[in-house]
């Protein structure tokens, strides 16, 4: 009968420790994955910026960034994100000074820092181009897992390349993305709050 | 029904009577080439782009085959995507204008592109743009720079 008992005791026992194990495990798990899912997106950093000076991610820390990709020889979509981006600048009014839009190039054979100088100055003069070596930025790109080829096209070559743009904290980390289709306003509306944090 | 008939009547009216006010509209047989425009090109930027819509109100398709513009070394008809986030453009060459249908160049979809500015384009400029057409012939339009990033003709600066 006590050894009856016993044993019932020592199988609830048991089965409690699997289960605070188990239930241990996965809330463990769960943290990781969305550790990694945030650290995933961005990372230290190595370019050149428009003015040919050598930067960092560590010369942009303690700013809220806009952090996008595309090449001056583009017509269509770069001129309408830079665009919209300069739009949302305007939107958010003073809050716009919190935040710095930087602009890299996936085509650093063509995109000198004076070219992409005199680009994103038509724009807005707080949005920064920056580039790098072919190596610093498919880093760069692959930090941010953003998708960029060279297409030939007769003679000459287009580039494809994403389209997101990366919203990410004075820390570093990343915050939330904002699409290539998203209007000023729509930008503007998601910005506001997190620039009003501080 | 009576009334949504009535309404888009009137809204036919009004895009109708809108559309003949503006300046920029060609005729070349059955088709229409309205509102030529580009975009103010950023600092060196080496390529342009020209949109416009085009209209055929024929009953027989026609292809749009040729673009020349003095403006670039190179005149090139382009499409392009996003799709997934990603964005893609590629030379087409050729444009079909179907019978009784508007093709629209504009942004995010088919586009002329300017390969090799001789100049940076600046707003409120124009240029001449030569298109030629499988069966209509020949025309050449002015094409008027909007600002850098405009969507649309006629935006402002």
């Amino acid at each position: 009968m006590k050894r009856g008992l016993l044993l019932g005791a020592m199988v609830v026992a048991a089965a409690i420790l699997v289960t605070s194990v188990a239930l241990l495990l996965l809330e463990w798990r769960a943290r990781e994955t969305h550790q990694t899912s945030v650290a995933a997106i961005g990372g230290p950093f190595s370019l050149t910026d428009q003015d040919g000076k050598k930067v960092t991610d560590a010369d942009y820390a303690g700013q809220w960034k806009l952090v996008f990709f595309g090449f001056t020889s583009c017509p269509e979509v770069c001129p309408t994100t830079l665009s919209r981006i300069s739009l949302t600048l305007k939107a958010l009014g003073p809050l716009g000074d919190k935040l710095h839009p930087l602009f890299i190039t996936i085509d650093p054979e063509r995109d000198t820092p004076e070219a992409l100088k005199s680009y994103t100055a038509a724009f807005d003069k707080r949005i920064t181009g920056l580039t790098g070596t072919p190596a610093e930025i498919e880093a760069v790109a692959k930090a941010y897992r953003a998708f960029y080829q060279k297409v030939p096209q007769g003679d000459d070559y287009t580039m494809d390349h994403s389209t997101l743009i990366y919203v990410m904290r004075p820390d570093g980390q990343f915050e939330t993305i904002l699409r290539y289709d998203d209007t000023p306003a729509e930008m503007a509306e998601k910005l506001k709050p997190l620039l009003e944090q501080g | 029904m009576v009334l949504r008939v009535l309404l888009g009547g009137f809204l036919a009216l009004f895009i109708a009577v809108a559309n003949a006010g503006q300046p920029h509209q060609y005729k070349l047989g059955p088709l229409e080439i309205d509102s030529p425009w580009s975009r103010a090109t950023p600092g060196e930027a080496p390529n342009g782009v020209i949109y416009a819509t085009i209209r055929n109100s024929g009953t027989e398709p026609d292809r749009l085959t040729g673009v020349e513009s003095p403006a670039a070394e190179q005149t090139q008809i382009h499409d392009m995507e996003v799709q997934g986030d990603v964005s893609s453009m590629w030379l087409i060459g050729e444009l079909d204008v179907p019978a009784g249908q508007t093709v629209t160049l504009a942004p995010d979809h088919a586009h002329i592109m300017l390969v090799g500015l001789k100049k940076p384009l600046e707003v409120g400029q124009t240029f001449p743009l030569t298109l030629t057409f499988e069966k209509a012939g020949s025309v050449t339009v002015e094409v008027t720079v909007e600002p850098a990033g405009a969507m649309a003709p006629g935006e402002g600066s």
